[in-house]
């Protein structure tokens, strides 16, 4: 009962400094707001405005129907290049694709040679090349057949292949980095949030006067992880309503009370990672290293980005242990999918107890760190 | 310059920081060729004053002539800058602490423009006349407080100034140093008589040795004159007595002479024990064996200088620190880390105030009463009748960050007895407050010790404070040196004040090793041709900073460990984990058929590495749930009588489901999935079972992937982060060491010494192109060999465009860090302007000819996007300097506008 006073207490304090700072506020509401917007029109993880050239060795109604077919806005307008450039525009980098239509290709086609063309795809432009590829080969394979089947009866494609896409129709990238950028605010400033606090707290002298007093080190690292991340809680709350649903109007298939939850036990565990490198790092510079080299391997990994299954065994295996990966899981499976309680629950006890190891590691390092600090 | 006229001339000068006032309006001569003195304490506008006559501020308004021209004209500074010396307050804030003493006295002569052969004979010189000759090779920051002092003299004095400008060069030093100092002066000046001298500080005892003094207060001028006029027209027999009287009415009233009741004995019931208690900190012992008995009711103090053990040894009787030998008890009861009955029972207050200054004083008492769960009622009465006692109650809602500083203190002791503790523990409780707060504070003390029976143990470097205390504790380097009354310490030494014995027994420890006779400066007054070198650019000077800052950073093992290490951790997680390759994904197949036909179209998928099947679907039902878990990541349906229509050319229809929460990964699975499909028709009719030539077979489209024929993500990832993790890691670097002056005060040096803004930002700047450089090739080593991507094209390419680029991102780093003053906004600054133009719009992801609006933009302006395609280039597509001149060139565009907008971002002199 004394504990639970001494943190609320504590908490109170934590919050009144944290709305003092109105830099950091600004800087916290940019990353819910203006940061998700941005990323969220990124278009990264799609085959967006490729640059195309065609070198049209043809100059037939087909050819001109293939290089007409490229449109946005998967692909810009095509450009007709020479064959003897091409190797210069590809290698600075000026196209990405580029459509090689040989001589007497319509004439080839007509007679049922099955005549060559060739896409050539720089392939160090890893997104694009890898859908961009596929896209060519079907829009010229449409095109093809719509030629022919104008010009001769053939019969349709005996086998259709009808692909849905689940969660997410279209396809939009909006939906997916809108989300992964409120994951990794929560990420980043969870651990930094609480570990400035801690290390500012040493910096000013003031953790001495607090571990003079009677509160023991649980209860001031509790009070900076409930103060801290309430405000977090409340921010992703308000992103998620306000930005991700009412101006970016992306549709959200689940429960948002149940993924709060999650947000808060992850923040558990991020603002326990934050304890424990504040207990680690001397000086705010070094804690902002520090910060540096764990949070961006979380938040890259994490599956957020790309996607785990690709990754080597051993890292893969190292990251399905971290609750950043939980949580981006299963912030994919509630908000997208829509998944209940039922299918997440075992995620939650994950995040919970690396939080619980975390915040342990911390509080052994707390009171002989702070001691060194003078 | 004449030993007669004023060495500044000061007009109407005012000055202020937002919306406080620092100076107001002052005018004043300051005579040359003696020695002048500023007193008053601390936030009166003495600092402020000093930075303006030593140039390091600029002035905003009003005149300031400093040895014969105005210091607003930028021509007349550079010229006199080599003739002033300008040490900082705080101890030794222009000097690097991680350098030896000959190195910084080396990096001072470097500045100057002198020679190998002259800094060697200078520095020995100085090394010699200040006794610091025996300490040329330990750090600066291993020194102790006198020495440190001595250092910034010899690093002050090393190009023969005529203007000496000296900002509280004594607080917090040991008497015995203190006086030795000034004798250093003394004989200085002997040696040079034409040199003037101004100094500031906050030891009244010390301004009866001045020449001539200037009183401030608030801002404004008291008075100015000899020692004797100030004395003589105040009536008053010390310089603490005369300054008082000067103050305005208001300020003075309420303040007495402090009288102190004797104390009441409470039979000997001793509060505190220790016995041999002892600290070290690796090989360093912070305390050596102290003992000590303190009574109840009694005040204790604790004397010496800074760093040498106080503040230890109370945190040690605190819990803060365990002792590593020795024991302490308190009320009888040994000190335990986690003792929360005794913490009950003691008020702490740590050397800086430790309140929380975004509070406001009122929420400060609340916070801390409820800290020590006083119940409601008992709390709000004893608040108010603090805010009473302490006077407080002019300020109650203010935030304690702006309330003056002999209020903030006050507040803190109000703070540290809200409890009513039996015990007091004062770390220096008044270093920086004025002497009237002073006194007010020690009234406060007296009351609680007189009449409430406190105990208080307090630590202190003022001697008329040590004067006050019941018992006191003389200390030196980690040792108690004597313990008693002021009065029998005073009689055992046979000295006239608390001072002179406390020298005598530093004397006799000898703990000062240093100390030997001084020899004089043999400042040969030199024929003063290269003084600074050119006044525009010098190599020397510019390598003076190249030569530090590597010095400083092979000293620093953290920063090295991170500028060579992180990079290689990075690369190798970010190398592994971050792909675009999508492969081994799962799915599961629902086949309603059964069919020789649907089993050989599953057999497609099941053929690909790309593919792993999970068990099969049950019904259909089954398919909306596993997507939902997250357990497959598309899910295929084959229709009932697949088998048949095929066979009889019946229109039928494969059904699949993707999982589109990640969208590039269902676009990839989406395309694969086609892929399989056209195969399996394709295989189907060349085999001859199809009916009817497909038409997609009326053409071959092939798709040839260039410069990466298996399409394997790491041979553009890995380039790519090569480039990613040189803009990133080198930027930050760099603005940090910029930042980091700033941030610890030796910026000043830019601003009073000849240096010039380009070579501090191109000296700083050489060291860590160099480290990026080191980056670069370990990166090169391990995509070679640990990621097996090949450097297929040309290897000088790929080094010119790596060198250029590093210089452009380094500066891209100085550019950040002129506008940012502490390092934490700098590292997140650096942060947030690189990684995203860096990973969104320089091309890493998404080719730059895709972008458009402001993404587009941002990357225009961004190194990396013209450094990708070298990397890219020369790794991956085999490429050479004919296909990437084009490039490189904008590349080196790039340097020389950067660097000119640092350089017009970068102060030359403080605000």
């Amino acid at each position: 009962m004394r504990s639970l006073s001494t943190i609320f207490w504590l908490a109170t304090k934590e919050l009144r400094s944290f709305l003092r700072d109105w830099v950091l506020l600004l800087l916290m509401i940019y990353s819910f707001s203006l940061a998700i917007i941005a990323q969220a029109q990124s278009n990264a993880q799609e085959l967006n405005n490729a640059s195309l050239g065609v070198v049209d060795n043809d100059r037939s109604e087909l050819s001109r129907r293939i290089a007409g077919a490229f449109l946005p806005p998967y692909f810009k307008r095509a450009e007709p290049v020479e064959e003897r450039d091409v190797d210069h525009l590809m290698n600075t980098g000026r196209y990405t694709f580029v459509l090689d239509i040989p001589s007497h290709f319509e004439r080839d086609v007509l007679s049922g040679r099955r005549p060559q063309m060739q896409v050539a795809v720089d392939a160090t432009a890893m997104v694009q090349a890898g859908i961009g590829s596929g896209y060519a080969q079907q829009i010229i394979s449409n095109e093809v057949a719509d030629f022919v089947s104008h010009t001769a009866q053939t019969p349709p494609s005996p086998a259709n292949l009808a692909v849905r896409i689940a969660f997410n129709p279209n396809v939009s990238t909006a939906w997916f980095t809108s989300v992964m950028g409120i994951v990794n605010n929560v990420t980043m400033l969870g651990i930094i949030l609480v570990g400035a606090a801690v290390v500012r707290e040493r910096e000013h002298g003031t953790m001495d006067h607090l571990l003079v007093m009677p509160v023991s080190p649980f209860e001031i690292a509790m009070a900076k992880i409930l103060g801290n991340a309430l405000v977090i809680t409340v921010a992703v709350g308000l992103s998620l309503t306000l930005v991700v649903r009412q101006l970016l109007a992306i549709p959200i298939a689940g429960s948002v009370p149940l993924f709060m939850c999650g947000v808060v036990l992850y923040l558990f565990f991020a603002t326990s990672v934050g304890v424990f490198l504040a207990t680690i790092a001397r000086t705010m510079p070094q804690l902002g290293l520090l910060f540096i080299l764990v949070s961006v391997p979380l938040q890259l990994l994490s599956g957020g980005n790309t996607p785990i299954e690709s990754m080597p065994p051993w890292l893969g295996a190292i990251m399905q242990a971290s609750p950043s990966t939980h949580f981006v899981s299963f912030a994919q499976a509630i908000l997208y999918r829509g998944a209940g309680f039922e299918v997440v629950w075992l995620k939650f006890v994950e995040v919970a107890c690396m939080g619980a190891v975390f915040l342990g590691l911390g509080l052994l390092r707390y009171r002989s760190v702070a001691a060194k600090g003078g | 310059m004449t030993a007669t006229g004023a060495v500044a001339r000061i007009a109407g000068v005012r000055h202020r920081y937002g919306k406080l006032l620092a100076l107001d309006t002052i005018s004043l001569d300051l005579p040359a060729g003696c020695m002048v003195g500023l007193i008053g304490p601390d936030g009166v506008g003495k600092s402020t004053l000093l930075g303006l006559i030593a140039g390091a501020k600029a002035s905003q308004r009003g005149g300031l002539e400093v040895l014969g021209g105005d210091m607003t004209d930028r021509r007349h500074r550079r010229a006199v800058c080599p003739r002033i010396a300008y040490m900082p307050q705080g101890l030794g804030k222009n000097l690097y602490p991680d350098l030896s003493v000959r190195e910084n006295i080396d990096f001072f002569g470097r500045l100057f423009g002198h020679g190998r052969a002259e800094r060697r004979q200078r520095v020995r010189d100085l090394l010699d006349s200040t006794g610091l000759a025996p300490f040329a090779d330990r750090p600066a920051r291993k020194l102790s407080g006198g020495m440190r002092q001595k250092l910034g003299l010899c690093c002050s004095l090393v190009h023969d100034p005529d203007l000496l400008i000296l900002d509280e060069p004594t607080t917090g030093v040991d008497p015995l140093s203190r006086r030795q100092f000034w004798e250093l002066i003394d004989r200085i000046r002997a040696r040079r008589p034409g040199m003037s001298v101004i100094v500031a500080t906050a030891y009244m005892e010390e301004a009866e040795r001045f020449d001539w003094l200037v009183a401030m207060n608030a801002g404004a001028v008291l008075a100015a004159g000899t020692p004797a006029t100030l004395k003589s027209t105040t009536g008053t027999s010390t310089i603490e007595e005369a300054f008082i009287a000067l103050l305005p009415d208001e300020v003075r009233r309420g303040h007495r002479s402090l009288r102190i009741p004797p104390r009441t004995r409470y039979d000997h019931e001793t509060v505190i024990v220790a016995r041999d208690l002892t600290r070290r900190f690796d090989d360093f012992t912070a305390v050596d064996h102290v003992s000590f008995d303190i009574e109840r009711g009694e005040i204790f103090g604790f004397v010496g200088s800074n760093g040498c053990g106080k503040t230890t040894t109370m945190k040690m009787l605190t819990g803060l620190l365990p002792a590593s030998e020795g024991t302490a008890s308190l009320f009888g009861k040994p000190i335990a880390t986690d003792g929360m009955q005794s913490r009950m029972r003691v008020g702490y207050m740590s050397q800086s105030f430790s309140l929380y200054t975004e509070l406001t004083v009122r929420q400060n008492l609340e916070l801390h009463s409820r800290l020590f769960h006083l119940p409601r009622l008992k709390a709000a009465a004893r608040i108010a009748d603090l805010i009473e006692r302490f006077g407080l109650s002019a300020h109650v809602d203010q935030l304690a960050s702006d309330v003056p500083l002999g209020i903030r203190q006050r507040l803190s002791l109000a703070v540290a007895v809200v409890h009513e503790p039996d015990l007091l523990i004062l770390d220096e409780p008044t270093s920086g407050v004025d002497p009237l707060a002073r006194d007010a504070f020690w009234e406060i003390l007296i009351d609680l010790s007189r009449n409430a029976g406190v105990t208080i143990f307090v630590s202190t470097h003022f001697m008329n404070e040590a004067a006050r205390c019941d018992r006191l504790s003389l200390m030196d380097a980690g040792r108690v040196l004597a313990t008693g009354t002021p009065q029998s310490l005073v009689e055992a030494r046979h000295a006239v004040s608390l001072e002179e014995a406390f020298v005598s027994y530093l004397s006799e420890a000898g703990g000062h090793a240093e100390r030997r006779d001084w020899t004089v400066v043999s400042a040969r007054d030199p024929a003063r041709k290269n003084r600074g070198g050119s006044a525009y650019f010098s190599l020397r000077r510019l390598l003076a900073y190249t030569i530090r800052e590597s010095l400083e950073l092979i000293r620093d093992p953290i920063r090295l460990a991170f500028a060579l290490g992180g990079t290689a951790f990075l690369m190798l997680i970010f190398g592994f984990g971050i792909t675009t390759d999508v492969n081994s994904f799962t799915f599961a197949a629902l086949d309603r058929d059964g069919s020789f036909e649907s089993r050989a179209y599953l057999g497609e998928l099941r053929g690909s590495p790309y593919f792993v099947e999970q068990p099969a679907l049950r019904d259909a039902a089954e398919v909306q749930d596993r997507l939902k878990s997250g357990a497959v990541a598309a899910t295929i349906e084959i229709p009932p009588g697949f088998g048949r229509d095929l066979r009889r050319g019946r229109p039928t229809e494969v059904g699949v489901w993707i999982d589109g929460a990640m969208p590039f990964r269902a676009e990839t699975i989406r395309g694969y999935i086609a892929g399989a499909h056209s195969q399996f028709l394709a295989d189907r009719s060349i085999r001859g079972h199809g009916s009817g030539g497909l038409a997609a077979s009326a053409a071959d489209v092939s798709v040839r992937f260039r410069y990466n024929q298996d399409f394997d993500s790491v041979y553009a990832m890995v380039p790519g982060l090569f480039a990613l993790q040189l803009a990133l890691i080198p930027a930050i670097l760099m603005a940090l060491a910029v930042v980091r002056e700033k941030e610890l005060g030796s910026i000043v040096n830019l601003y009073v010494t000849p240096v010039t803004r380009l070579e501090f930002l191109l000296g700083k700047q050489i060291p860590y192109v160099v480290v990026a450089m080191l980056n670069a090739a370990i990166m090169f080593l391990m995509a070679i060999f640990l990621f097996k991507v090949p450097l297929k094209g040309s290897f000088p390419t790929l080094l010119a465009g790596t060198l250029t680029y590093v210089v452009t991102t380094t500066a891209y780093g100085l550019v950040i860090s002129a506008f940012t003053r502490t390092q934490i906004a700098a590292l997140f600054g650096t942060a947030i302007m690189t990684v995203l133009p860096a990973t969104m719009f320089a091309g890493m992801l998404t080719p730059v000819s895709s972008l458009t609006g402001f993404g587009a933009v941002l990357g225009r302006f961004f190194p990396m996007t013209y450094y990708l395609p070298i990397s890219v280039g020369t790794f991956t597509k085999g490429l050479g300097l004919t296909d990437l001149y084009g490039h490189l060139l904008a590349l080196v565009a790039f340097v020389p506008v950067l660097i000119l907008l640092g350089l017009v971002l970068m102060r030359s002199q403080e605000k």
